[in-house]
């Protein structure tokens, strides 16, 4: 009898000598982040000795540049994804702010305007988005589905489908090209606001009191409600996030085009989807990080750009994404198990 | 003096009378043991006391003074705390931010107040200290026994200077083990003067802790007794009706 307490109270030290504290190289190692970080590096590094043109300025910047205008986004999504929701709609929102835009600038307002006019077309679908969803209970996914088709048919309504060229029409579309287009310090102007966006949203969600609730709304909803977390309000404020990331995106393309056409972003959520997910946001809501959704932006456009300078036919692109993205689902399954 | 009290207490959804003018009193520093077959009327009890939903008729007595609940976070701010069933927990979070869940610690910086982990992680674990438990303020839920989780959503129900804590079924869906960390844990809140209100099924948690017992029958109170001069038998035949009242 005495033995078999002390058997049972020398289990019980061992499993608490088993539970050691999770070191921060512990927390690094079993992050998704951390090791789409590591692929994109060692892509680099190996197309770099294989191609000389890899790692040239020129591609660099094109690289940059081009995955720019979707982590931005991804920056967004990756906050509503967090929530446990989902935004169908941000390639059709960059899309009618890019219009917007154009529009406004080329009618001959001041570029300030026409900024001000993109961002709040953004914020306001948004608005509406997060409404439908945290006010009146409809589903994420139906929502922004619906407001993917609207978005995007209002945008052919607004011109008709015809191209709005900012080239020649005056010195406030040369000044917002000049601006968002420009390279400061040799760097695309996508990419400065990328890392600003990045570590203004990053510094959110792990010390403002907003950035908790995100999380504890796709934790356990109810949870967050009974302990008097706003969760409607949070929720309307991730898809209003998400509406002004595509529109920084849609402003950025714009400049970067010359001319808004009214296809602009069209699939371009699912790309920032991807990206997300293969940063390690989960669907199901409670886990993610800003930076995870830009690393994984960065590895599609670094396979997709290694591919081309690889000379495999663009057609294989699809099917390398593809399989990035269930390799990315499958190593969080094996995570969680673990 | 009670420090919460229900006066005949009634609460109708739409043509079904789910209370029907029950009273309930509690002092600090004792365990009322509430029992009761489903659908006797326990849980919508506890949830007008949470302030979930306000009582059809009868008023609510908090440290002498009627009170109106109209949301949870108001029967908090009057020191009402509730353990939920499911110990309404995300399991993402660590326990310390569950915890502080809704409440968080915040501290200057620039002229941003951000959140203060350090605060909170500090915090956290001296309540975890307090309910001698194991628990620890930077472990996520999700690795969690449950009787950690237990003690986590007890430490919350802890944070301010509660005066009653509503407990449901806490003991429900644990291994034995993890039931007698629970009991411990309801003892040691009776021990700093605290009213614990456990409602369950489990008699013999009941019988371990209660210092009363009211057992309550189709929205009606059948009996309220010290637990002394009750037995389970008694109870058991309370509950299922074969005694009428007692």
């Amino acid at each position: 009898m005495a033995q078999d307490v002390e058997t049972q109270a020398s289990v019980a030290i061992e499993d608490v000598l088993q539970r050691k504290e999770a070191t921060w190289w512990q927390g690094l190692l079993s992050s998704q982040p951390f090791w789409v970080t590591v692929a994109v590096l060692a892509i680099a590094v190996t197309m770099g000795f294989v191609n000389s043109n890899f790692l040239s300025t020129g591609n660099f910047f094109n690289i940059t540049r081009n995955f720019s205008f979707i982590a931005v986004m991804a920056v967004g999504m990756t906050t509503v994804i967090i929530t446990g929701g989902i935004d169908l709609s941000v390639g059709s929102i960059l899309g009618m702010v890019a219009m917007v835009s154009a529009v406004t600038i080329s009618n001959g307002f001041p570029m300030e305007v026409a900024v001000a006019a993109g961002i709040l077309t953004s914020l306001a679908v948004g608005f509406v988005n997060g409404v439908l969803i945290a006010y009146v209970r409809l589903n994420p996914f139906i929502v922004t589905l619906g407001m993917l088709s609207i978005a995007r048919s209002l945008t052919l309504v607004l011109t008709g489908a015809t191209p709005v060229t900012l080239r020649r029409v005056g010195e406030e579309a040369d000044r917002f090209r000049n601006l968002l287009a420009g390279d400061p310090f040799g760097v695309a102007m996508p990419v400065w606001v990328l890392i600003a966006l990045t570590a203004i949203v990053a510094f959110l969600l792990r010390y403002s009191a907003w950035g908790r609730y995100v999380y504890a709304i796709g934790g356990n909803e109810q949870a967050a409600r009974l302990n008097g977390v706003p969760v409607d309000q949070v929720k309307v404020s991730v898809y209003m996030l998400s509406g002004l990331t595509a529109g920084f995106s849609g402003l950025l393309v714009l400049a970067w085009a010359g001319s808004a056409l009214s296809n602009f972003g069209q699939t371009w959520e699912l790309r920032v989807i991807a990206s997300t997910v293969i940063g390690g946001a989960n669907l199901m809501g409670g886990v993610g990080s800003a930076y995870g959704g830009v690393i994984g932006a960065a590895l599609i456009e670094v396979i997709r750009n290694s591919l081309l300078l690889a000379g495999v036919n663009t057609f294989w692109q699809g099917t390398f994404v593809g399989l990035f993205i269930l390799f990315a689902v499958l190593l969080e399954r094996v995570r969680s198990r673990g | 003096m009670p420090l919460l009290e229900l006066r005949k207490i009634s609460k109708n959804f739409g043509a079904i009378r789910a209370l029907d003018e029950v009273d309930l009193h509690i002092e600090p520093g004792q365990v009322l043991g509430l029992m009761g077959d489903n659908g006797a009327g326990k849980s919508t009890m506890v949830k007008i006391m949470a302030g979930n939903f306000p009582p059809t008729s009868g008023s609510i007595v908090l440290n002498d003074q009627e009170v109106h609940f109209h949301r949870p976070v108001e029967a908090r701010q009057k020191g009402v705390e509730v353990v939920y069933q499911d110990l309404a927990l995300c399991d993402n979070l660590t326990a310390a931010a569950n915890v502080f869940l809704g409440r968080e610690l915040k501290r200057r910086f620039g002229p941003l107040r951000i959140l203060d982990y350090s605060a909170m992680f500090a915090r956290a674990g001296k309540l975890f200290g307090e309910l001698k438990s194991e628990t620890r303020p930077r472990d996520l839920v999700r690795q969690m026994s449950g009787g950690q989780r237990q003690a986590v959503a007890i430490a919350r129900a802890r944070l301010t200077d509660s005066r009653i804590v509503l407990m449901d079924e806490p003991t429900a869906a644990i291994s034995v083990r993890q039931v007698a960390e629970v009991l411990d844990l309801i003892r040691r809140l009776r021990d700093q003067n605290i009213a614990v209100l456990l409602i369950s099924h489990r008699m013999p948690d009941v019988f371990a802790v209660a210092d009363r017992v009211m057992v309550m029958r189709r929205g009606r109170t059948v009996a309220d007794k010290n637990i002394v001069d009750s037995s389970p038998e008694e109870v058991t035949g309370l509950i299922t009706g074969a005694i009428e009242a007692a």
